[in-house]
């Protein structure tokens, strides 16, 4: 009688999964590391780990359509002559020409101007053709100064100065070689073809006391017109908002880790920052210990796709939002439409992410002129305002429901905890409870 | 001429005179006395003025400069003439780090000697230091040409892309994908025509080295990994 030792299936690691077997493959394969587009594609904390309580007997509600929840923010109110209002707190983050084609940026403005919001200009300077379609256009200030000249820093309406970025907090800019159209190129001063990399550090300042001196500068060239902007990723949000309050900013742009990019290393965008809903607390703490709060606005990015995530971000004390990666999809980036393309591209519609190689089926993260032209500006345009429209409508509506005639006085008492990460990083009591890690009580 | 007293006047007034000045304006001279080391001292001019600093500046004196002439008759603080797009700044004393960063157009011309970082991420640029500069001088440099009379520090011209350098003594160390580079007649017919621009008449062209890009930075290679 022959014994056979009982069957055990084959078993995975999950430390060496296959992800992460394939992964060293192609290291050992190409022997460079992978460079993609998007944000983290980790789970994190999130917005999904809040809930709001709504209202009850010691708070009443508004009615749906019929009172008031106002949803316009002024930003840029601490020093500028001219600072912004706008109709939604919901803003258009920082997307350069060059990552993004033309058509691209034009849907951006067309869409934001529709829906009373401001866009934004990003590494590579300002188009004509997106100043032309952006009614309100904050024009970024970064490292690589690819661009930058006084002429557009004048006809911006805000200026936002670039510290960092949260996909990928410390790391410099990357826009590769394909890319780099006779038009990019000239844009930048620097020959087609090439790669380009975007500095990670600004050539002429270091450290809070130079930036409060490159503030007044930008100040003085404009006339003190322009609100200014400071935008940092998500590393160290107390310290970071106090020393940008400290330095003169009208405007913190805090940027959480699920933040997209254009192009940056995947082990970049998954191992470095904090998730955004761990960054909001320190930062409006920040500001109120310095008596700030509201007086300085905190505009928080991030991982940031419908209204009930705006509702929260603005609960946890922030003064409006941006977005990047989900305006691109409302505008038609990763449509299902285009999913034959896709699968040729070894990808499928949701997963695409290597924008910085210029292939977009949809013709958003390219300038190939063929892609680029697939993507309609008015039309792309209508999506996006129509996108903003729902949002600012669900805010509402959550607002309405907890009592709030003004998106802004959303509070973290409306809010509860899903989970005790959540509960711990959001400093939000764990549902059912009035308890979070970190504080006293039961 | 209008003379502006910084011991006295706020910034303001200075900047928001040069910034209103009409064109086709008779009075385009300014001077400006006692500045006391301040920052953004003559920033952001966009007309022909001519400027006259009797004394030494801060940080980014003449900034983003479009066609005004600054000469600061002291020495400047960092990042002075930083995105200049045209006109001309004299600087006669020394200038610390960052001059002429990420220029792109005019001329800077720095009597004394430059700090580190100068010419930084230029693009377009042309600087002339009389003396020295220090380390890590045209890191990624893109265009224009930086002009040095006296000795160059470390890492001249890190991950340089075209800007082109002229050193007449000594270069400590070039830095990454920096090479020097030969010589040719239209390097010597634009480096004497500079020279002459900036008032340094009493070298030669041929005194120098030229300083360029080896363009093996230009597309990523994972062999060049140690120099990125
Ligand atoms: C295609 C693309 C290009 C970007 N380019 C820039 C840029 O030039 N400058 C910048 O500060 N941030 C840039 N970002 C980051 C956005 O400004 C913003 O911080 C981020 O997209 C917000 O997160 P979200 O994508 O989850 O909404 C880019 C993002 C994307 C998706």
């Amino acid at each position: 009688m022959s014994y056979h030792n009982p069957f055990t299936p084959p078993r995975k690691s999950a430390t060496f999964d296959d992800y992460t077997l394939a992964e060293i493959r192609r290291a050992a394969a190409t022997g460079i590391y992978d460079i993609r587009g998007a944000g983290t594609k980790r789970k994190v904390p999130h917005f999904d780990d809040l809930l709001f309580l709504g209202a009850s007997i010691s708070r009443y509600p508004l009615e749906g359509y019929r009172e008031k929840c106002d949803t316009t923010v002024t930003l840029g109110t601490r020093f500028a002559k001219k600072p912004i209002t706008l109709r939604t707190p919901i803003t258009i983050a920082g997307m350069s020409f060059g990552a993004l084609s033309g058509n691209a940026k034009e849907a951006l403005g067309r869409g934001a101007t529709l829906a009373g919001t401001s866009t934004t200009t990003g590494d590579g300077g300002m188009t004509d053709e997106e100043r032309g379609h952006s009614q309100t256009l904050v024009y970024q200030y970064l490292p690589s100064r690819y661009g930058m000249n006084p002429k557009d820093l004048r006809r911006a309406d805000a200026i936002e100065v670039v510290v960092g970025q949260g996909a990928k907090p410390g790391g410099g800019g990357m826009l590769l070689g394909q890319k780099i159209s006779d038009r990019v190129a000239n844009m930048r001063n620097l020959p087609k073809g090439i790669d380009q990399r975007s500095a990670c550090r600004h050539p002429d300042w270091t450290g809070p006391d130079d930036l409060e001196i490159k503030i007044l500068e930008l100040r003085e060239i404009t006339d003190w017109e322009k609100p200014i902007y400071i935008k940092v990723g998500g590393a160290r949000p107390y310290y970071d908002t106090a020393l940008a309050v400290k330095a003169g900013a009208d405007v913190v742009v805090l940027d959480g880790m699920q933040g997209g990019t254009a192009a940056t290393q995947d082990v970049f965008i998954e191992n470095v920052g904090m998730p955004t809903l761990a960054c909001i607390r320190p930062a409006v703490q920040a500001l109120q210990d310095l008596g700030m709060h509201r007086k300085v606005q905190l505009i928080v990015s991030g991982g940031i796709r419908s209204g009930a995530d705006v509702a929260k971000a603005l609960a946890l004390g922030a003064d409006a939002v941006a977005i990047g990666t989900a305006a691109l999809v409302a505008i038609g980036d990763n449509d299902p439409k285009w999913e034959s393309e896709y699968q040729a591209l070894g990808t499928t519609a949701g997963a695409y992410d290597d924008w910085h190689e210029g292939k977009d089926p949809a013709g958003i993260t390219t300038q190939d002129p063929e892609l680029a032209k697939r993507l309609d500006p008015v039309a792309a345009g209508r999506r996006l305002a129509n996108y903003l429209k729902v949002m600012t409508l669900e805010a509402q509506t959550i607002a309405r429901a907890c009592g709030k005639n003004h998106l802004h006085n959303l509070e973290p008492e409306d809010l509860c905890a899903l989970t005790l990460e959540a509960a711990a990083m959001a400093q939000i009591p764990l549902a059912g409870t009035g308890w979070y890690p970190g504080k006293g009580g039961f | 001429m209008r003379v502006f007293d910084l011991a006295t006047t706020p910034l303001r007034e200075l900047n928001s005179a040069l910034h209103t000045v009409a064109p086709g304006a008779n009075d385009t001279s300014f001077e400006v006395v006692n500045p006391r080391g301040s920052h953004s001292v003559a920033v952001g001019i966009d007309k022909p003025v001519t400027v006259e600093v009797k004394g030494s500046v801060g940080y980014y004196c003449a900034g983003m400069n479009d066609g005004g002439t600054i000469t600061v008759h002291g020495s400047a603080g960092p990042g002075v003439a930083e995105n200049m797009m045209s006109g001309t700044v004299v600087i006669e004393g020394d200038a610390s780090q960052y001059a002429g960063a990420t220029g792109r157009g005019g001329l800077l011309v720095i009597k004394g000697n430059a700090a580190s970082r100068c010419g930084i991420s230029m693009k377009g640029i042309d600087i002339v230091v009389h003396g020295s500069i220090g380390h890590m001088s045209a890191f990624m440099g893109q265009s224009g040409h930086l002009v040095v009379l006296g000795d160059a520090g470390d890492a001249l011209g890190d991950s340089l892309y075209e800007a082109k350098l002229f050193v007449r003594g000594t270069v400590k160390s070039l830095g990454a994908d920096c090479v020097q580079k030969e010589m040719k007649p239209k390097h010597l017919k634009l480096l004497a025509e500079l020279l002459e621009k900036a008032g340094a008449t009493d070298v030669k062209p041929e005194e120098f080295k030229r300083y360029g890009s080896a363009r093996k930075l230009y597309n990523f290679n994972i062999d060049n990994a140690d120099a990125y």
